[in-house]
């Protein structure tokens, strides 16, 4: 019977073939072809002139990674040590931004981020000079932070509210400080939670072209911007499009083996 | 001590909450603006709202983005739950490499599944003489889907006692049968959240639709970014609204209902305690 069962997969297994496998496939036949067909490295070649584009996607993602786990830790911590019917209004919370369309959100933001916006009108009553904020990379990170501050929440709290609570009791009883407790207890534990939250948030950090495009002016030029200027946009040239998206998803995949590799060391370190 | 330590997490939720609530706030009250503008306020209207329901661009996009939401979904869910029986059934050796590459949809960028489907439905298009539309806007979405319900299925699977399939054929049941009347009742919790995920993920998607839809399909997302390049019509926040609204509803109403269930179950427990006693 269990040997029937398997079976069940197998339209799937077929359906991921031709619509995962062959996608990538494509991507990686697409990067090493010329205009018309032949194989060349031109595509590669021809990037150096974006390296600038490269560097600052990764920079901002970086970035705004970092100030989504600064923010976004206390935040989970608090929720874990909520009421169970708190924790679960809370969480809701979070979530039902993500219901409203969030390219309309991040269109909000410029209501609020522009030169004569919500926020400079607030300042300029407050007698505060008002803030440039628009169309800088600034903007830029807050549309970014803001979009996917619940990827980092969501994962860093379903791992700390499993955490034993005895344990970290246990630390406190043999004299651990509060900051000895977390370094050595709380923290290390929810390392896993840590890691997927920073995937989720860098990911599509490193690779939005929306929120650079209506938060940054079009000044600032990402990663995503570039790729979709050469399949949709006026820059038509999926070729070097491919060979764009190929290098960006392989500095991904290396960037998150480090992350992992990291991730298992630290493991070990608290068994032991 | 303790109580200022609570003030402070209070506040600090309270100040993360605004920072995501803030423009849902503010495109909620422009929804009700007299004018166009979308910083300053002159006045109450519900002009908005009712020039929307004459907008049949607007209504039509949001058609295709539910249609393509509830179809991607369903089939996922269907497709996803066999799957996930069928990896579940599989040795380990096996299902390890399948998970990998069911993963991978998950791991990577929007842009490069949209961008390697864009990719594909072209180059098939040109051989079987198809073009994009609905249909590879709708076979992107179930292939996105199909790898969030699995991932819910198969926790659910692992915690099934393996004995109850076994009982069900013991006593005369095949095995299908024993997949519908065992399996798939123990398994259901997963399914359905499966299926919200799939429905929550294909109705916000807007990179993946934008590289597979091509021209002549628009999803609600695709059409309001055509309008960002320009200005987006109020008309726009309206229909926002109305679907915050929508959600919101839902989620109060299964949560007090939640909240009901819970307080009954607890006055039976004490009930029963009373009587024990």
């Amino acid at each position: 019977m269990t040997n029937r069962r398997r079976f069940l997969a197998v339209p799937y297994i077929v359906w991921m073939a031709v619509f995962v496998i062959a996608p990538i496939v494509l991507i990686a036949v697409y990067a090493f072809a010329s205009r018309d067909g032949a194989f060349t490295l031109s595509n590669f070649s021809a990037m150096g002139t974006y390296l600038s584009v490269f560097s600052r996607s990764f920079l901002l993602a970086i970035i705004s990674t970092v100030v989504c786990l600064i923010l976004g830790y206390p935040l989970a911590v608090i929720f874990a040590h909520e009421t169970s019917r708190m924790q679960k209004i809370m969480i809701m919370l979070i979530m039902l931004p993500m219901w409203m369309n969030f390219l309309l959100r991040t269109y909000a933001w410029m209501s609020i981020l522009e030169s004569n916006g919500l926020l400079n009108r607030a300042l300029a009553f407050l007698h505060i000079p008002p803030l440039n904020i628009i169309n800088t990379p600034a903007a830029v990170i807050i549309g970014m932070v803001y979009n996917f501050l619940p990827f980092m929440v969501l994962p860093i709290y379903s791992v700390v509210v499993k955490i034993d609570r005895s344990l970290v009791e246990a630390a406190q009883d043999l004299g651990g400080s509060p900051a000895a407790v977390f370094r050595r207890v709380t923290f290390p534990l929810s390392l896993p939670g840590v890691l997927s939250g920073i995937t989720m948030v860098f990911v599509p950090a490193v690779s939005t072209f929306v929120i650079s495009q209506l938060l940054g002016g079009g000044k600032e030029m990402l990663l995503g911007d570039l790729i979709e200027m050469q399949f949709l946009g006026t820059a038509y040239n999926p070729q070097l499009g491919s060979a764009i998206s190929l290098v960006m998803m392989i500095v991904v995949m290396i960037f998150m083996y480090f992350m992992n590799k990291f991730g298992e060391g630290e493991d070990k370190a608290v068994l032991m | 001590m303790i109580g200022k330590r609570k003030l402070s997490h209070r506040l600090y939720t309270y100040l993360i909450l605004l920072f995501l609530y803030a423009p849902i706030f503010v495109l909620i009250v422009f929804s009700f603006n007299s004018t166009k503008s979308r910083t300053v306020w002159s006045g109450f209207t519900l002009d908005w709202y009712r020039q929307l329901l004459q907008d049949k661009e607007i209504l039509r996009s949001l058609y295709n983005t539910l249609a393509v939401s509830f179809l991607s979904a369903a089939v996922a869910t269907v497709v996803g739950t066999f799957t996930a029986v069928g990896f579940f059934s599989m040795k380990k050796r096996i299902r390890a490499p399948l998970l990998y590459v069911n993963n991978i949809p998950l791991i990577n960028a929007d842009i490069i599944t949209g961008v390697g489907m864009c990719l594909l439905f072209v180059s098939l298009g040109s051989f079987l003489k198809f073009k994009l539309g609905f249909g590879t806007l709708l076979i992107a979405h179930i292939t996105f889907n199909i790898p969030y319900v699995i991932l819910s299925v198969l926790p659910k699977l692992y915690q099934l006692d393996e004995n109850l399939v076994d009982a069900a054929k013991d006593l005369g049941c095949t095995w299908f049968r024993a997949f519908r009347k065992v399996i798939i009742p123990e398994i259901l919790p997963g399914i359905i959240n499966g299926a919200m995920i799939a429905f929550t993920m294909s109705i916000d998607d807007f990179v993946i639709s934008y590289f597979t839809a091509g021209s002549r399909v628009m999803t609600l997302s695709m059409k309001i970014f055509s309008m960002t390049r320009k200005r987006v019509s109020p008309k726009i926040n309206a229909l926002s609204t109305l679907l915050f609204v929508a959600v919101l509803l839902m989620l109060i109403i299964v949560n007090l209902r939640e909240i009901k269930q819970d307080d009954k179950n607890k006055k039976q427990i004490k009930k029963m305690k009373e009587i024990i006693k």
